[in-house]
């Protein structure tokens, strides 16, 4: 399957670090903001974000895993069976400015099941959406991030593959690959 | 993408080891779910679920209509007393008139072992066991085996004890095979009466002594006397069965060590178990009872994805 190089790890770190930049701007002190990752890749982009943050202005903003498997509308519909992750909230989400983090935005389907997921847990004051790489043009719902790391054109037959060093890659980086062999 | 290797759940006998260790993890998940402000989640909101008991059923009734009801299912019960069974309606009929309604799963305890055994072969829906005669429980094997990896974290080499009535009981035997499949050492213990012949067959130890038992294990599964299946006396009186084979917290300490004790429930204060050992700080019964909403919840979510 060819693959092409979106972001290496030089780019991904300076991307990672505009995203917080952006973060500074609207959240200030971060006193009523908190992280919420979505399992399973948002989670590392998430744990990255929070210690930029750190780095960047000595606030170590609150950070929770969001898994939205039992949430989402396409259960029964699949070929593949979904297994759920877990989910780690430490923190109270009521009257909170809530970041929800994840790595890949497609059709918007589980950013839906996200929202939902995430209002078991109370009642946020406002929600925004930070995703590393945002597929334009193929939405299946009214979803859009708030920060995007990179918009990248896409069609159906591609995937975007996000690898971290967390996973076993050998750097982080970020492919779009290829699913059918257009050659012959 | 792992899944269940069954499109039912009979008994723990069809299961394979990664299909346990799959519903715990699910279970994991779902224990967190039920411990949220919104204790819902709407996974199963196309699907409707059946629960046919034709046994009385107070503790996995409540159970699985509360798991059914967290995953946003759809749940109609259904008892044979006061229903059509009573006037001749066979377990075939009764369960088709029930899926002429759309139900796509179907809980069902029965006083017949092999039932839904039966019924799994004759219609399209899932069938889950919750509890057939003196056959299997399996729902019940699972929450137990949930609770002590929870508690000790592995099942591997650990050593269980069942204590009781073994002979009527299909949590017994939904036990043993499920804590074997899990690599836990099993001995059951009971009055010679109440042990099975050829028991040891099943690859477990066997004990007459509930002490030189205590002893021996790990965790202490105590089994109720089930009175209502005994068609004859197999020990003098319950008095002299609770002299005998009763646990009390005097037992416990006096063994010097760090034991589990559990209990399917109901239990008989005072038979069994004396009230200072069940409310004991060795006691995890009221975590089983919590245990089995999670562990249903992941069972039902599973299968459902088997009926796609």
């Amino acid at each position: 399957m060819p693959k092409r190089l979106i972001l290496d790890s030089r780019l991904l770190d300076i991307t990672i670090t505009r995203l917080c930049q952006q973060l500074i701007e609207n959240h200030d002190t971060f006193e009523q903001s908190v992280i919420l990752g979505l399992q399973p890749k948002g989670v590392f982009l998430a744990k990255h974000i929070q210690s930029k943050l750190q780095e960047l202005t000595g606030k170590n903003v609150p950070t929770g895993y969001l898994d939205t498997t039992f949430y989402r509308d396409d259960f029964r519909r699949r070929e593949t069976p979904l297994l759920a992750n877990t989910t780690h909230v430490p923190f109270i989400i009521e009257n909170k400015k809530v970041i929800l983090i994840d790595d890949v935005l497609f059709t918007g389907r589980s950013i839906r099941a996200a929202l939902d997921a995430m209002i078991a847990f109370g009642r946020p004051h406002k929600v925004e959406l930070l995703v590393l790489i945002d597929r334009k043009y193929s939405r299946d719902l009214p979803i859009e991030p708030h920060y995007v790391g990179q918009h990248v054109n896409t069609i159906l037959s591609q995937r975007v593959l996000v690898e971290w060093t967390e996973k076993g890659a050998t750097e982080n980086a970020i492919w779009l690959v290829d699913t059918q062999d257009t050659t012959g | 993408m792992p899944s269940l290797s069954v499109r039912h759940l009979l008994g723990i006998k069809d299961l394979t080891r990664e299909d346990i260790e799959l519903i715990f993890e699910t279970a994991d998940t779902f224990k967190e779910v039920i411990n949220r402000p919104i204790k819902k989640v709407p996974s199963l909101r196309d699907i409707t679920i059946a629960n046919v008991f034709f046994e009385n059923s107070t503790r996995t009734r409540l159970s699985f209509e509360l798991a059914e009801k967290r995953l946003s299912a759809d749940v109609v019960n259904f008892s044979s007393s006061g229903s059509s069974v009573k006037k001749g309606e066979t377990l075939l009929d009764t369960v088709n008139n029930i899926l002429a309604m759309k139900v796509d799963m179907i809980v069902m305890r029965h006083s017949s072992p092999g039932a839904p055994h039966y019924l799994s072969k004759h219609i399209k829906a899932n069938v889950v066991n919750a509890g057939d005669g003196t056959h299997e429980h399996p729902t019940q094997a699972l929450l137990d085996a949930f609770s002590i990896r929870e508690k000790l974290g592995s099942l591997e080499g650990k050593k269980i004890a069942i204590i009781g009535d073994i002979l009527h009981s299909r949590v017994a035997l939904s036990n043993i095979f499920c804590l074997q499949k899990l690599g836990a050492e099993v001995m059951v213990c009971g009055p010679i009466t109440l042990i099975p012949k050829y028991i040891q067959e099943l690859g477990v130890k066997v004990e007459y002594d509930v002490r030189k038992a205590l002893q021996w294990c790990d965790v202490a599964n105590v089994l109720r006397i089930q009175l209502e299946r005994q068609q004859i006396k197999y020990f003098p009186s319950l008095r002299e069965y609770s002299l005998y084979y009763g646990i009390d917290k005097a037992l416990l300490d006096s063994l010097n060590k760090e034991i589990i004790l559990m209990h399917p429930g109901p239990i008989n204060r005072g038979v069994e178990l004396t009230s200072d050992a069940a409310d004991s700080q060795h006691s995890i019964i009221l975590q089983q009872v919590e245990n089995g909403v999670s562990v249903r919840m992941a069972v039902l979510f599973l299968l459902a994805q088997m009926n796609q």
